[in-house]
Parts: structure tokens; C-alpha cells; sequence
């Protein structure tokens, strides 16, 4: 397809009715898609927006007037004039067949099943399936199996929607999974030695429609409506994949891809997904400390955000950023230094890059931490050894967690350390102060992935003890400092730090959506 | 000649004249025959006119369809800059069907000329021609037939002496039903499951490779090559009935019958005459219950339906059934016809690709339902389970495996439903029984 | 005397020697596609315009030199043919002629479908399983002489009941030619 890109032709529109309702969708559109469009959901199994067309589960036959048979939605495109009928009697009859095929053999072992809750079989057969069985005849039984990873199969829940095949197939591009053996004996299936090992081979457990491939880290461990869900960002690279955060009980228990064409379409890798437990972490500073003498002492936030800006009175603030900083701490930090003559730096861990080369510029990549981009544009530059023999005219703010372990000794001998953070490393123990600030996915506020997109992500958990979030408690010591009054919301914050950057010009957060929008200067997609 | 049997004088002996005769299969001996004449004449003549004259003779697709062959080949557009396949479906795998081994076995060089023939008509290079795995003996009498076709410049860069180059390629299956499906076929060839394909888009669009391809049953082609020798009007005249159907039909004729065997007649001949003349009639002491007139996937007729039918497209279909294939398959009384359809429907959920729900789960519940009711377990109501199945399985999926799984438990319960109903009530087979005692 | 014997016979089988030793699960694996036959493959790989296409024609092959498609033997086909072994045991799993695991030196397939049921097939393959040892459909005798299954059609149908050995097909066999056609195998 090579069409001159000076006559380059519009995408030529198709009108049709679904339902009595009256759409009008470009050319080539597959009627669920059209469906969709006009707020209809056609069910559907083996259809998935991110994968190829199978059209084999035939879950999503809809009824097109002057068609000989029922048409599978996913795969029939949209034709000038057509009706499309989703709910009339002929489709919800076909619908309601393939269902209790599907669930003839399926051992309906919804309680002990994972998928339970978010399930498709159990949600389509609630909308249109029988309520009794038919089957007189024993059921069909085959064992469950490692597929390697994180990945285990339980055989005698699969529907053979393919999915899983073909993410692997034309998205990890490593053929690892099969369809074996034929008729009713067909099951997914892989080679002896060739395991889900793919680094991106998480993802067909989110495309099973239902529980036949599970989690094993989160195996027996989530009931689907015990979570709360929130919608979130992945820290674990500077990818950025949009996540949702599953709570419960104030406890992450799952990470999950949230679709975002733009950055991660349907998906997010394994180490992102499976790297949560730190957000959890139970050796947290909960209250404020202050020093006195040999000891640190807690104190209220008025207390220890005075000693913090006594102690940075007439000093340079020398900080280390963490690449986990949202862009409001970090544009706060760039004022603290800015108004003290300091200076910043980050660190942050690498690990080999591990692209899914179905999706362009998608990627694992080597920065394993989620806001290096922000970091650059605030000015701070990267530091592989901090080693800057500070002095006396120094204080050394450590601004959130320390992700690559610092090398006490290559510091020098600052005037003092100040922790704005939520851990207390053990060589920062002679802090001054230690002000604890939420992580993450505690608070709410924005990261800029490798393209310069700035995405938000909102409050998950709650932070423990007195923890408040970092743009408050940056704000309010500004504003001992003389810079501004502090910030109630997050909103404000982002707010206040876009309008002295010029990359964020013109961005709030009802601008940035949950979909979120690209820097000034950065391409950002 | 005819095989296993002499031809009957009322047969049209056209591609069965040769079959029995171990000399038609050699290069020398077909040659003797009047064989590749129509090959060298078809590449002095364009594709058009070879596709105008296929067109006139009214000739139809033999694998099952009855697609018209000449407008099939004229869906291949000509200077595409693509490179044209023709595939020869020889998979002939539906149950009753034993016509194309035939063709294979006895006159492998009139499938090499058809499939040369066809190529050129349609633009093609290379042609596949995909034979079942259990064809030992066609495969190899026809890969010999290809090396002395090669051997002699039929086939190759430089055809029959001309420029243009036709290749033909034997193509091994492996054992799948399904492959018989054109587009699961195609998937075969390259390497994949044989899944039948979701069309559109159609073969003469993105067929074998992706390129456009045209795929046709072996007897289609074997009569090509006659029809270009002896004019389009000459296939046209043998035409008994409907003057949709022409040509010569083989017919393959299987179960409890005297004289089973291929039997070529002209289209439009009369089954009970064919039934009772050609093949002989039932076995001694036994009467025609059923008929299965096109191969497992058509409906059954009832001995009167069957007795009514003239044999053509239109002629079975009239009587509620289908040509098919051609494979004729007789019950006589001695059969259970839920034993029967039970065994039919086993067939079918043996060879379900296992893509479409109706049809990987459909066939194989279908089965289990069926053997059930023989075996005396069966319950009234499984009755209507059965028929609200293959209600199911009917027209909702890629390809009509499913279907055709239905179609025989359909005829079942329309046309014998009585017999179902004695295995219920008696909790047992009562033809098994009769004959233990 | 049916044709199919005239033309073929029931000679022994070409690849008479697999069974019992085939590759096992685990074990060292010769490579197959070497010297000729590796050439046999490159010639027949020229006929299509992919490498996968030659893959049906690959493990037909390696049958061939096996008696049965091996583990080792896929991923052998799949490294020359670029295609991962999980594709290719897709694919073995497939069709029903592929042997995936080692049967007996005499591989005895009887047609069973309706048109041959009706003419007494699986008294046929009774037959063979008592004339032979094996017993049970699937099992091979204790001499690995034999395997016994039934298969779906085998497109002879008018030639009930069709039985093939090995490469051998042989129309029209009844329960009472059983012992004499055994009698040929070695």
C-alpha cells in the first residue's frame, strides 16, 4: 500500500443500521467492531481486537437481513445498508447453541476457578445461555499442564478460542504454543523443553476469555470481586504501559494491562506484571523523624518540615532523584534546587531490553524505572556513581526510593541528609530528617514514558501511617521556603510545575484523560 | 474396459473406458490411446477460448459442489503479474467415494493432461495435484506418470515443445478428511493443520500461497481434456434430464449391493434402473432399505425416493438429496439405521478439524448421543437434543463438516424415526437382537 | 485376485527393519536429513515456492526412516524448515498417518467407516487382532510384529473390506483371507 501522500484518500465511510441504530463507521470495519461503535456488545470468544481475525469460536454470529446465514460478526465487514440484527431470535438462538457446546464438557468448576467473577463463559451464558445441561454422557477429562513462565493450563477449561496461539504467534513472534491433536481431543498444547518463557508470554492469561490459563503467582490467591481496581501506569520501565492496580484489602495483588493504543495497546510484560511485591513493602518510615542528638525522634509534619527547611537554610540542596518520582515531585525538587543553587541527579537500575515485536516501539526497556524522561526534562542528569565529596556548604536530599544501592563512602561529608521517602536506607541513618512520602501507587500524579508521553495514574492503596504524598509534602516545603503555599490536590501541583515547563505547556490533568498526551518537544506518539 | 467389472453396455464409458487396462497407464500406451492430443491443441489455443469452450460444455465442478467449471476458471484474472496455481483436489477422502483412485490408478497421464490443460487456462505455472496419504498405489503410478511426463517434455520449462512452462508437482496428504475441503487443502499444501479457511477471500483471490489459485476434483479435470478432443457440444448431447447437468458421471457405488464398484453413466440416467441393472440389486435374499446417492455428507433417500430419481445435479436434488460426490452408498435391510448414522456421525467427530464449536463439540456429543440410543440407554427426549444440535451445527460454521455430521441424523429421524424410538423402548437394538436370536 | 496385488504384492515392506528400535524420549537422536536424503529434501523444497510447504513431505520422510515421527525428528525438520517444534507437532498431531510413537514392523490399518461396516469390516479386524496377537486395536504384539487399528475410510469402498500394511493396500479382504495374508509378512 503505497498511495502518494499528497492524494491520499479519506477513509470512505460505511453506514449501516445494528439494532435499529444508525452508524456510520470506515470501510473495512468488521461488524462487532461496528457494533461496538454503536455501544452493542456482540459476545464473542476467539475475537480479540489486539490478535488476527480466527473466526472460529462462532460465538459472535449476528443476523444480517438479506444474508442466507448468520454472519460471524468478527469476521463479515460492514456493507452500505446493511441491518445488522444482534438480538433477534435466530442469532440469540445460534449464540445460546455454541454456548451449550462450550459448556458440555466444561467442568464448570467456577468455584475454585480463578477466572471466576471475569469470566466470559460465565458472563455470556448469563446474558444468553440455557439455564439447565443436556448432557447425559460422561465428560470429557484431560490434566492440567505447566505451560513454563507464569503460565499454567487447565486443559479441561478451554474453549480452543486460539487466542493464546496467536499472541505468540504474530505478537511474541515465538510460536511456543500449538493447537494439538483434532475434533473434541484438540487442546492448546507445546513441546517437551519449550516453555512460556517469553518475556511478554504473561499476556495470554489477560486474553484466556476464561480460566483455562492461569497465573501461577496469583494462583487461588485473587477472587475477582474481592479487588478494587484503579487505573495506573506501570513504574517498572520507561515504557509506560497503561496497568490496572488490583487491591485488596489495601494489598496489591495484581497487575494488569490497561489498553492504550498509543503506548502498550493490550498488553505489558512479564517483569512489569509480576514485579509488584515492592509496592507492599513493610519496612516503611510511617511518621515523620526528626534528629535529636544521637537518636531520630518522631515528630508531627509542622515539626519536621521546619527542621527540613532550617536545616536547607543557606545550603545547596544536592539531591538524588528516584526515576519512581512523579513529574509534580519532580518539578518541585527542580524548584527546591533551583531556589537553593543545588544541583540533581538520578539513578537508575538497567536490564536488558525485550520488545514485543508485534506491537511497534513496544518494549521492556533497559531503564527499569518509570519516569527517567521526567527526570531529564527537570534538568537532572544521570548518575552512574554519585561520587561528588560533598561538603559542608552541601545538604544531600534523597528523593524517593533508592533503587540502585549508593555508595555511602563516595559522599563526602554533606552539612546534612534530608529523606524525602519512604524507606530509611541504612546508611542514611544519620539523616536529619526523614519525611515519608507515599509511593505510587498511593497517590495520584503523572510520568513521562521514554516517547515523552505524560500519563497519569491515580491513588491505588492507601500509604501507610502518616505517609502524605510526595507533592505535599514538596509543596509545603516550598512553601517554608518562601516558594508558594503547598498544594491540596495533586491537580494543583501538576498544575503549577506544567506552567513553568514548557514540555507540559498547555496539559492538566482533565487535558491528559486516562489515555494521556505527548510533550511539547517529545514525540511521544 | 471398465474395472472391477466389464463396462455395462448401458454405461457412457468416456474416463472409465481405460480403467483395468495396465497399458493406458503407461506415457506410450495413453499416447496410443489419443491421449495428450488435447494438451498440444490447448496450448495452441489461448486461455480464453479454452475457458469459452469448458464454459460451453456445461461441464460442472465432480468433487461435490457443482460449481461450473469454465466460470471457476474465468474468476483468474489474466496479467495480474501474479504468479496462478491450479491444485487438483485428489484427497478424495468422503466415505462411498472411490471414483478419482480410480482415474489415479488406471489413467494417471489423462489427470496429467487435465491438470497441464487447466493450468495453462488459467495462467498458472504449477500445479499441485494433493493426493491422500492412504493412495499408496494412485501416488505412486502417478508420480511415475509425472517422471515420464517430465522425461518427455510434457511437462517442465518448455511443455510439450512449446514456451510456455507447466509444471505438476504430487503432493502427499497425511491423513485428514477434512483436507478434501478446498481451503484446508490449500493449508495442507503449506505446511499448516488443514483447517479450512474463513472466505471471503475466495481462492481465485488469495488461494494457495496467497496467490490466486483454482482447485478442482480430479474427475473435473480428467474430463477436460476430452471435452477440447471432442468438442464442448459433444459433452453438452450427453445430457439425459436437466440440461444444467452434462457430460458423463462417474458414479461409485459401496454397501450391501451385488456388483459395487465405479459405474460411468450419463447425467440424468435412471437410479433404479441404476440400482437394479448395473450394480445388480440386493444381495440374495435381502431388500434396499436406504441410500446414501452422493457420499456420507448428503442427505438419505428412502428406496422410493431413490427409485424416483433421475441422476443428476437436479434430478437429487429433486428428491431431496444431493449428487455430491457421487458416492453411492446402499443400506439393505439387514441394517440398523441408528447403528448406521451412529457410525456416520463417529466418522465426522473423528475428523472435525477441531476449529468451530458447533462442529468440535457438536460431532463428537452427536456420537455419544447416538451410540448411547444403540446401545439401549437412550431416553425420548435425546431425540430432540439431537435434532436441536444439528440444528446447532448447521449452516454456522467455516466449512459444512458439521453439516454434514447433521444431515444423516436428520434423514434419520425424518425418514426412520421408528427405529430410534424401538432401541428406546426396548432398551436395546432390536436388529441385534433379531439377529442373536 | 484384486489388482492392487498385481501391482504392488505383498512384498515386504521397504522400511521392514523400524519397530523396536525407534528413538525414544530422551534418547540421542541420529539426524535424518543428511547425505541423500538431505539432498532428496533441498530437490523436493525447489517444488514450492516456501519452506514450509515441504513440511507434510519432510515428515512423511522421516517416517520413512524412522517408522514413526520422533520428538528429536520434529524439531530436526522444524530447525531445517525455520518452523518452531510446537508448530510442527501442530501439525504432526494433525493428520492420523503420522506415527508419534513406534508401532509394530507390520502397521495393519482396516477401514471400518458405514459402506465397509456394512460388509462385515470390523469382523476383519477382529480377524487380524486374533491372527496377529495383538489383542486390543492400538497395541502392539509382544514380537512387535504387528500393530492392529481401525481407520476412518480409505476411499476403496466398493472393495470392502480395504486393509493397508505397511505401503500395502489389499482390496476386498474377509476375515477368512486373514491367516493367508499374514502368511506373506515376515
Amino acid at each position: 500500500m503505497t498511495a502518494p501522500a499528497t492524494t491520499a484518500p479519506a477513509t470512505k465511510m460505511v453506514s449501516l443500521t445494528i439494532e435499529g441504530r444508525q452508524v456510520s463507521v470506515p470501510e473495512g470495519t468488521s461488524i462487532l467492531e461496528a457494533a461496538k461503535y454503536a455501544g452493542i456488545l456482540v459476545p464473542h470468544y476467539c475475537y480479540h481486537p489486539g490478535l488476527p481475525v480466527a473466526g472460529v469460536c462462532r460465538m459472535c454470529l449476528v443476523e444480517v437481513e438479506k444474508a442466507p446465514k448468520l454472519a460471524p460478526s468478527c469476521a463479515t465487514s460492514v456493507a452500505e445498508g446493511q441491518v445488522v440484527h444482534v438480538h433477534s431470535e435466530k442469532a440469540l438462538e445460534a449464540r445460546k447453541g455454541v454456548l451449550e457446546l462450550l459448556l458440555i464438557n466444561h467442568p464448570l468448576d467456577c468455584p475454585i476457578c480463578d477466572q471466576a467473577g471475569e469470566c466470559e463463559l460465565q458472563d455470556y451464558t448469563y446474558m444468553e445461555g440455557r439455564a439447565d445441561s443436556r448432557l447425559r454422557d460422561p465428560k470429557r477429562f484431560n490434566p492440567m499442564e505447566d505451560f513454563g513462565g507464569d503460565v499454567i493450563y487447565v486443559t479441561n477449561r478451554c474453549i480452543l478460542c486460539t487466542r493464546c496461539v496467536r499472541f505468540m504467534d504474530t505478537m511474541a513472534e515465538d510460536p511456543v504454543l500449538n493447537v494439538s491433536e483434532r475434533g473434541d481431543r484438540a487442546v492448546i498444547g507445546k513441546f517437551e523443553g519449550h516453555d512460556l518463557t517469553h518475556p511478554w508470554a504473561g499476556n495470554v492469561i489477560d486474553l484466556c476469555p476464561v480460566g483455562a490459563l492461569l497465573s501461577k503467582d496469583s494462583l487461588n490467591k485473587v477472587r475477582a470481586w474481592e479487588v478494587d481496581r484503579t487505573a495506573s501506569v506501570c513504574p517498572n520501565c520507561t515504557q509506560g504501559c497503561n496497568m490496572i492496580v488490583e487491591t485488596r484489602d489495601n494489598i496489591v495483588v495484581r497487575l494488569r494491562p490497561r489498553p492504550n493504543d498509543a503506548v502498550n495497546r493490550f498488553f505489558m510484560c512479564d517483569y512489569g506484571r509480576l514485579n509488584y511485591r515492592w509496592i507492599n513493602r513493610q519496612d516503611r518510615v510511617e511518621t515523620p523523624l526528626v534528629r535529636r542528638g544521637s537518636d531520630l525522634v518522631t515528630a508531627d509534619w509542622d515539626a519536621a518540615l521546619a527542621a527540613a527547611a532550617s536545616v536547607l537554610g543557606g545550603a545547596n540542596a544536592r539531591v538524588i532523584a528516584s526515576p519512581m518520582l512523579s513529574n509534580e515531585a519532580l518539578g518541585l525538587l527542580a524548584r527546591l534546587i533551583a531556589k537553593t543553587g543545588g544541583s540533581g541527579v538520578y539513578r537508575v537500575a538497567r536490564g536488558e531490553r525485550a520488545p514485543l515485536p508485534g506491537v511497534e516501539n513496544l518494549a521492556r526497556r533497559e531503564d527499569l524505572g518509570a519516569n527517567v524522561r521526567g527526570l531529564e526534562l527537570f534538568g537532572f542528569t544521570r548518575s552512574e556513581t554519585p561520587a561528588w565529596n560533598l561538603g559542608a556548604g552541601d545538604v544531600l536530599v534523597l528523593a524517593g526510593d533508592e533503587q540502585v544501592a549508593i555508595d555511602a563512602s563516595a559522599i563526602g561529608s554533606p552539612r546534612a541528609i534530608i529523606v524525602i521517602g519512604g524507606t530509611l536506607p541504612s546508611w542514611a541513618r544519620g539523616a536529619a530528617v526523614v519525611l515519608p512520602i507515599a509511593n505510587f501507587a498511593e497517590e495520584e500524579g503523572t510520568f513521562t514514558n521514554v516517547d515523552g508521553r505524560v500519563q497519569r495514574f491515580m491513588q491505588a492503596r492507601s500509604a501507610p501511617g502518616y505517609s502524605r504524598p510526595s507533592f505535599a509534602v514538596l509543596g509545603d516545603l516550598l512553601a517554608l521556603l518562601g516558594e508558594g503555599t503547598g498544594f491540596m490536590l495533586a491537580a494543583d501541583a501538576f498544575a503549577a510545575v506544567a506552567s513553568r515547563e514548557p514540555a507540559f505547556s498547555g496539559m492538566s490533568y482533565d487535558t491528559l484523560g486516562l489515555r494521556g498526551a505527548p510533550t511539547a518537544g517529545g514525540a511521544g506518539r | 474396459m471398465g474395472y472391477p467389472h466389464k463396462s455395462h453396455p448401458r454405461e457412457t464409458p468416456v474416463l472409465s473406458k481405460h480403467f483395468g487396462d495396465p497399458e493406458a497407464r503407461t506415457l506410450a500406451g495413453w499416447r496410443q490411446r489419443g491421449g495428450y492430443r488435447a494438451l498440444e491443441q490447448a496450448l495452441g489455443m489461448s486461455p480464453a477460448d479454452i475457458v469459452n469452450v469448458v464454459k460451453e460444455s456445461g461441464l460442472r465442478g465432480r468433487g461435490g459442489a457443482g460449481f461450473p467449471t469454465g466460470m471457476k476458471w474465468s474468476f483468474m484474472k489474466p496479467g495480474d503479474g501474479k504468479p496462478h496455481y491450479l491444485a487438483c483436489n485428489a484427497d478424495e477422502s468422503e466415505p462411498g467415494t472411490f471414483k478419482d483412485r480410480e482415474i489415479m490408478r488406471w489413467t494417471p497421464h489423462a489427470l496429467i493432461e487435465g491438470c497441464a490443460l487447466g493450468a495453462h487456462a488459467i495462467g498458472a505455472e504449477t500445479a499441485y495435484i494433493y493426493i491422500r496419504g492412504e493412495f499408496t498405489e494412485p501416488l505412486r503410478v502417478m508420480e511415475a506418470a509425472v517422471r515420464e511426463a517430465y522425461r518427455d517434455g510434457i511437462l517442465g520449462k518448455n511443455a510439450m515443445g512449446t514456451t510456455k512452462r507447466v509444471d505438476v508437482h504430487v503432493h502427499k496428504g497425511a491423513g485428514a478428511y477434512i483436507c478434501g475441503e478446498e481451503t484446508a487443502l490449500m493449508n495442507s499444501l503449506e505446511g499448516r493443520r488443514g483447517n479450512p479457511r474463513i472466505k471471503p477471500p475466495f481462492p481465485a483471490v488469495s488461494g494457495l500461497f496467497g496467490q490466486p489459485t483454482t482447485i478442482n476434483n480430479v474427475e473435473t479435470l480428467a474430463a477436460v481434456p476430452h471435452i477440447l478432443t471432442n468438442s464442448a457440444q459433444w459433452y453438452k448431447e450427453m445430457c439425459l434430464s436437466s440440461p444444467k447437468s452434462t457430460g458423463s458421471k462417474l458414479f461409485s457405488v459401496c454397501g450391501n449391493i451385488r456388483k459395487p464398484g465405479n459405474y460411468e453413466v450419463t447425467m440424468g440416467f435412471p437410479f433404479k434402473e441404476f440400482l437394479y441393472d448395473l450394480c445388480g440389486g440386493p444381495l440374495p435374499g435381502r431388500t434396499f432399505k436406504a441410500i446414501i446417492p452422493g457420499g456420507s455428507s448428503v442427505p438419505i433417500q428412502t428406496l422410493d425416493e431413490a427409485e424416483a430419481t433421475l441422476m443428476d445435479y437436479e434430478g437429487f436434488v429433486a428428491q431431496g438429496t444431493m449428487l455430491g460426490s457421487g458416492g453411492v452408498i446402499v443400506f439393505d435391510d439387514t441394517q440398523c439405521m441408528v447403528k448406521q448414522i451412529a457410525r456416520l456421525a463417529r466418522f465426522y467427530a473423528h475428523e472435525s478439524c477441531a476449529q468451530c464449536t458447533q462442529c468440535r463439540e457438536g460431532t463428537a456429543w452427536t456420537t455419544r448421543i447416538l451410540e448411547r440410543i444403540e446401545n439401549g440407554e437412550g431416553q425420548m427426549d435425546d431425540l430432540d437434543t439431537l435434532l436441536e444440535i444439528g440444528e446447532n451445527m448447521t449452516g454456522k460454521t467455516i466449512c459444512v463438516l458439521s453439516d454434514s455430521c447433521a444431515t444423516p441424523v436428520f434423514s434419520g429421524l425424518q425418514k426412520w424415526r421408528h427405529e430410534f424410538e424401538a432401541h428406546i423402548k426396548q432398551k436395546r437394538c432390536p436388529m441385534r437382537s433379531a439377529v442373536a436370536a | 485376485m484384486s489388482a492392487s496385488r498385481e501391482e504392488g504384492g505383498l512384498h515386504a515392506p521397504a522400511h521392514a527393519s523400524h519397530g523396536s528400535g525407534g528413538h525414544g524420549h530422551g534418547g540421542t537422536h541420529t539426524p535424518i536429513f543428511t547425505g541423500e536424503r538431505r539432498q532428496q529434501l533441498d530437490e523436493l523444497l525447489t517444488r514450492y515456492p516456501n519452506k514450509m510447504a515441504g513440511l507434510l513431505p519432510a515428515l512423511w520422510m522421516a517416517q520413512e526412516a524412522q517408522g514413526w515421527v520422533s520428538e528429536a525428528a520434529m524439531e530436526e525438520i522444524g530447525g531445517l524448515l525455520e518452523l518452531t517444534p510446537a508448530y510442527v507437532k501442530g501439525v504432526v498431531t494433525f493428520y492420523t498417518m503420522y506415527h508419534q510413537h513406534p508401532v509394530g514392523r507390520h502397521f495393519i490399518q482396516v477401514c471400518t467407516t458405514s459402506p465397509c461396516g456394512v460388509c462385515g469390516a470390523e469382523d476383519v479386524a477382529r480377524a487380524f487382532l486374533k491372527h496377529t496377537g495383538c489383542g486390543e486395536l492400538g497395541v502392539t504384539s509382544p514380537d512387535g510384529k504387528y500393530t492392529v487399528i481401525e481407520v476412518e475410510c480409505l476411499g476403496a469402498c466398493g472393495f470392502a473390506t480395504p486393509v493397508m500394511i505397511n505401503e500395502e493396500f489389499i482390496e476386498s479382504v474377509t476375515p477368512e483371507r486373514v491367516p493367508e495374508i499374514l502368511g506373506t509378512l515376515r
